[in-house]
């Protein structure tokens, strides 16, 4: 089959390599309709995160149609379903994955010795994402094994288009997921940091709960636009000064709920945390900019709530942790439970609250795949979500 | 920041090959600064520049600064501004050497064209920085009607308050406001 193939930093090639084969009686193939290049892709792409090799097929945001079941599924799925593939694994009998917190699922990570070094104990395996995560397969692919295929399955109606559900796969219960974590109040500010992918659906998931006004900070115009017809206010920060207009925006008190959804590749300039970060970086001494997160801890209101989806994969420094304790916030994070949300989302699309197709901007095939890696990451050509048809 | 050019690798970036030639400048001067710094008495006998070491490795520093500025900024601008007059300064020093009694002039000599090349790089290299647009992006494409609602913002505005939030996920008691 073909697939997006990692074969070191900045080098995505569409290969031909084998065809899937059940491993596990609890697997199923799927043959894969629509898959996504997600923001998270990228760290894998710049490198900036641990635990990739060579030959590793890129892609956790992926759905299709089942083709071939395992004999322990016991009739949780059959040939011819259509199942999004949720990014994270799960089996659904751990204690994590029972009381919900199925990104910490503690049986699905094959690696678990890995992440437990890394993390102190494992969490979910992830597909094509890093050997940390389980060294699984991505579903940038044509064809894709789903291990835990019983329980890692998100069921679809047919009336709901590919593109109308395949981001329940991932940025859609991501931003849902930020959101929630917040408890949004009808007098809440919600700042979110980033315009990307995640950002634009916790906009969304943020106005949905019924935030009182919802702020996002980006720098590219285009993804400010996008931002702004969602209904948030917008803050470039190549223009302006995000901490003095947030307290503008909320009489000097600043907002209730911050979201992070950048990550650890933050680009702010001119500021001195900032400088600070890509001086380390650049002697190899950091892997993190964690400028968003200085930045969220300072403007919060206190007693306030920091949400971050955005991904961090090592240690970051200069964290103003006295601000945190001293003004009360509390910091809720991780990576996302994603079948916790997805009932309830899959009803959202359903009943024309939300439909997540709104972001895509580019639709390719497998082929174009290395190049348009390139174009996302340098956010060319008003790329902002692309959905690839294998 | 930067704003896009012609040939720009990223929106907001400075265009690929003189980005490129920063860097290189970058990773150059903080190469020849930690020369300058461990090996600053070899140098200043080998230019015939005796006595003068100290002053060698205070340029060693001065150069491992501006390298590190150069890579740590997303406008190296100024600091490869800082290179050219840290070139003039070179040029200078090494000039001092230019005497009769200079055993090593055939090295100060080799030395003075190798610096006077950089400075030329340099120069191209700010002066093409400095020429950049500084013009605002404008969206590279509409996506004015892209709110996600099919039934429009103002009916989205709470829709979603119903959704009861786990147990898990809610904030501490703590934090509500206190009524009693």
């Amino acid at each position: 089959m073909r697939a997006l193939v990692w074969h070191g930093t900045q080098d995505i090639r569409c290969d031909t390599v084998p065809d899937p084969q059940i491993e596990h009686e609890r697997d199923a193939i799927i043959k894969v309709t629509a898959c996504a290049i997600c923001g998270s892709d990228l760290h894998l792409y710049d490198h900036f995160m641990p635990g990739m090799k060579s030959g590793d097929i890129m892609g956790h945001e992926s759905m299709g149609e089942v083709v071939e079941v395992g004999r322990g599924i016991n009739g949780a799925l059959k040939k011819g379903d259509r199942i999004v593939v949720p990014f994270t694994i799960i089996c659904g009998e751990c204690d994590q994955c029972k009381r919900g917190f199925f990104s910490v699922c503690e049986r699905s990570n094959r690696n678990k010795h890995l992440a437990a070094k890394a993390f102190g104990h494992t969490t979910a395996g992830l597909f094509g994402y890093t050997h940390l995560t389980g060294g699984y397969a991505g579903g940038q692919a044509e064809y894709l094994r789903v291990p835990f295929a019983d329980k890692t399955h998100i069921k679809v109606p047919e009336s709901l288009t590919d593109e109308q559900v395949l981001f329940l796969s991932d940025i859609l219960p991501t931003g849902w997921q930020a959101a929630v974590q917040c408890e949004i109040e009808p007098t809440d500010t919600v700042a979110i940091w980033g315009a990307g992918p995640v950002g634009q659906m916790a906009i969304r998931s943020a106005v949905l709960l019924g935030a009182k006004q919802v702020v996002c900070i980006d720098r590219v115009p285009e993804r400010l636009e996008m931002a702004r017809a969602g209904g948030a206010i917008t803050i470039n920060f190549a223009e302006e000064s995000v901490i003095a207009r947030l307290n503008e925006l909320t009489a000097g008190k600043g907002p209730e709920k911050c979201i992070d959804s950048v990550g650890m590749e933050a680009h702010a300039t001119a500021t001195l945390d900032s400088m600070y970060d890509r001086a380390k970086q650049a002697v190899m001494l950091e892997s993190d900019r964690p400028h968003v997160l200085r930045e969220m801890i300072y403007v919060c209101r206190p007693a306030g709530t920091l949400s971050i989806p955005g991904v961090y994969g090592g240690l970051i420094d200069k964290i103003p942790f006295g601000a945190v304790m001293n003004k009360g916030l509390t910091i809720r994070t991780g990576q996302t439970h994603v079948n916790r949300w997805t009932d309830d989302l899959v009803k959202r699309i359903d009943d024309g609250q939300i439909d997540p197709s709104f972001v895509i901007t580019h639709r390719i095939g497998l082929e174009q795949g290395p190049e348009m890696y390139k174009t996302f990451r340098d956010k060319k050509d008003g790329c902002i979500k692309v959905v690839i048809r294998p | 920041m930067r704003y896009e050019g012609p040939q720009s690798r990223r929106r907001g970036h400075p265009d690929e090959a003189t980005d490129t030639l920063a860097r290189g400048l970058g990773w150059f001067s903080i190469g020849l600064g930690i020369t300058e710094l461990l090996a600053g008495k070899s140098l200043a006998r080998g230019l015939g520049l005796t006595g003068q070491e100290d002053l060698i490795r205070a340029y060693g520093v001065r150069e491992i600064g501006t390298g590190l500025g150069i890579l740590a900024s997303d406008d190296p601008t100024p600091w490869i501004w800082g290179r050219v007059a840290g070139d003039a300064l070179d040029l200078a020093t090494l000039a001092s050497g230019l005497n009769n009694r200079n055993r090593q002039m055939d090295n100060l000599l080799i030395a003075i064209a190798a610096v006077a090349g950089v400075t030329a790089i340099d120069i191209i290299c700010a002066d093409t920085l400095s020429r950049e647009t500084r013009k605002p992006l404008r969206p590279l494409a509409d996506y004015q009607d892209r709110s996600g609602y099919p039934r429009g913002l103002e009916s989205a505005r709470g829709a979603a308050r119903d959704f009861a939030v786990p147990k898990g996920f809610r904030t501490t008691d703590l934090l509500r406001p206190f009524a009693g």
